[in-house]
């Protein structure tokens, strides 16, 4: 076993997690609204991209960018008609209409395209390779940490930079004083969320090149984002990363011991920053 | 010229009255104090004139248009600036970022055309030297020159003004006074809710007496002071 291969190759993967986790980390650090649909908007997004491929025969990286304004205008209209009433004081009507929304999309994608297992093809991009020295790396696990990265670095320019993210921050800081200064909060959350979803089909892209989905793969990709946005402390994207990476490279660690671990290995990585450090390694969130 | 005209409001949570029948008028450039107990339904009657809380009946004229029914946003961007009793500044925003946002939305512009102009109310609110702090760790002093300073950059013609002299030293008072008549002095309307009385008086021209939502005075402050309504409901004093 070598061990400097399977840290790349953890790190790398915690890069796919922290795609998965950046849109749900942007959505609750300005409006504090659990999406428990995320895991099935991606694989939403997955399937979107999946269409465009086989129907229109375009690259998958085209398609991705066909399908990112589709999933912004998803993401905004359901913010603005649907998910801006449920908020509120009370935290659970956006979890039970977030919980809601997942099981239709589910059972929506799952009467659309069956149960069976799919995959987005990328054609030779799929088996390519860097020779790093010591390792080798293939090139869709490095597009994808350096997609999160670039992700990552945009968000927080557009956040700390920029006049939207100004009033992005304002609003998350108190959103009646923010209503008073001018600030539409509705629109202003319609446009995180639809944001997310941009992040989304990043996310999304390289799940469906990499591994096998199907419509019931949302759950499990919102618990790795969960836990990637958990271990790396509430309101940091940069801690999300590092959650993401965590919680990858649990995986692969685990794995390389016995197959059966990568999984459970991940959650447990979870676990121990949970009672080790509560709110999450890099916390900025004071709330 | 009226820039705000109040028609006979009312408001009720429940069995209590919070605003009774009020009518009021504000005229371009004028200050206008609001003095009244605790409880009188003062700050209340901002948040209908604001949009915050919604009026059961009556009618809200702002700069000639009927307001009744709009929006707190579509107030303010319409030249409303309010500061709020209790200062709720944009915690996580440096100073200087607290007025960008509200003079870069508040007026509909961009920040690079309002930059100038919060940097020029920062300094005459002599908050310039924490420009770059974070606002959530301002003293009280210097949050409730945020509250104006923020109000300010929203470029208001009418500035309600929310006990800002409450729980301040004398001097504290005293130069604040003075930056509130600079900028009546350039012919913002104000409307001020004030317990300071000797501050709020050195400013207006008019004051308005709240009583359980009612009003029960309005005119020149030496004859609103003089009144024995007032003196007895306010003042508390035995005539």
């Amino acid at each position: 076993m070598n061990w400097l291969d399977t840290i790349l190759q953890g790190v790398l993967l915690g890069g796919l997690y922290a795609l998965f986790a950046a849109g749900l980390s942007l959505v609750f650090g300005i409006m504090r609204l659990v999406n428990l649909a995320h895991g099935d908007l991606i694989v939403l997004a997955a399937f979107l991209i999946l269409v465009l491929v086989t129907a229109l025969g375009l690259n998958p990286f085209l398609a991705a960018l066909v399908a990112a304004p589709l999933m912004f205008a998803i993401g905004w209209g359901l913010q603005y008609f649907l998910l801006n009433r449920t908020l509120g004081k009370d935290i659970l009507p956006p979890l039970l209409v977030t919980f809601g929304l997942s099981i239709v999309i589910q059972n929506g994608l799952l009467e659309g395209f069956s149960a069976d297992s799919r995959r987005v093809v990328a054609g030779s991009l799929e088996s390519a390779s860097v020779n790093l020295g010591p390792v080798t790396a293939g090139v869709m696990p490095l597009m994808t940490f350096f997609s999160a990265v670039a992700v990552i670095v945009g968000l927080n320019q557009m956040i700390y930079r920029t006049s939207v993210g100004r009033a992005f921050r304002a609003t998350s800081d108190d959103p009646v004083t923010a209503g008073l200064m001018g600030i539409r909060p509705q629109r202003i959350f319609a446009l995180a969320t639809g944001l997310a979803m941009v992040v989304v089909t990043i996310a999304a892209l390289y799940l469906g090149t990499r591994a096998n989905f199907d419509p019931t793969s949302g759950p499990s990709r919102l618990i790795y984002a969960f836990e990637a946005v958990i271990i790396g402390g509430l309101g940091s994207l940069w801690g999300t990363l590092a959650g993401g990476i965590i919680l990858g490279l649990a995986q692969t660690v685990g794995a390389a011991i016995n197959p059966e671990w990568q999984i459970l290995s991940g959650h447990l990585a979870f676990l121990a920053v949970l009672l080790f450090k509560p709110r999450g390694l890099f916390p900025r969130a004071v709330d | 010229m009226e820039i705000l005209e109040l028609d006979g409001i009312c408001k009720t949570f429940g069995a209590l009255t919070v605003a009774d029948q009020i009518s009021f008028a504000v005229s371009e450039g004028e200050a206008l104090g609001i003095i009244g107990p605790n409880g009188a339904g003062k700050s209340t009657l901002f948040n209908l004139i604001t949009g915050n809380i919604a009026t059961d009946s009556g009618a809200i004229r702002f700069r000639g248009r009927d307001v009744t029914r709009t929006p707190p946003m579509a107030r303010c961007l319409s030249g409303m600036g309010r500061t709020f009793q209790i200062p709720q500044p944009f915690e996580k925003l440096t100073v200087f970022e607290n007025l960008l946002v509200a003079g870069a939305f508040g007026s509909e512009r961009g920040e690079a055309d309002v930059a100038d102009r919060c940097a020029e109310i920062l300094v005459d609110t002599g908050l310039i030297d924490k420009a770059n702090v974070l606002a959530g760790s301002l003293s009280l002093l210097e949050r409730k020159r945020l509250e104006l300073a923020r109000a300010l950059a929203t470029e208001p013609k009418l500035l309600l003004l929310d006990e800002i002299a409450g729980g301040l030293t004398e001097g504290e008072c005293r130069s604040l006074v003075a930056t509130i008549r600079a900028i009546h002095a350039r012919g913002v309307a104000v409307i001020w809710i004030e317990h300071v009385l000797h501050a709020l008086n050195s400013v207006v021209e008019r004051l308005l007496v709240l009583h359980f939502g009612k009003v029960i005075g309005i005119g020149k402050p030496e004859e609103i002071m003089a009144s024995r309504d007032v003196r007895e409901i306010y003042l508390g004093i035995e005539v």
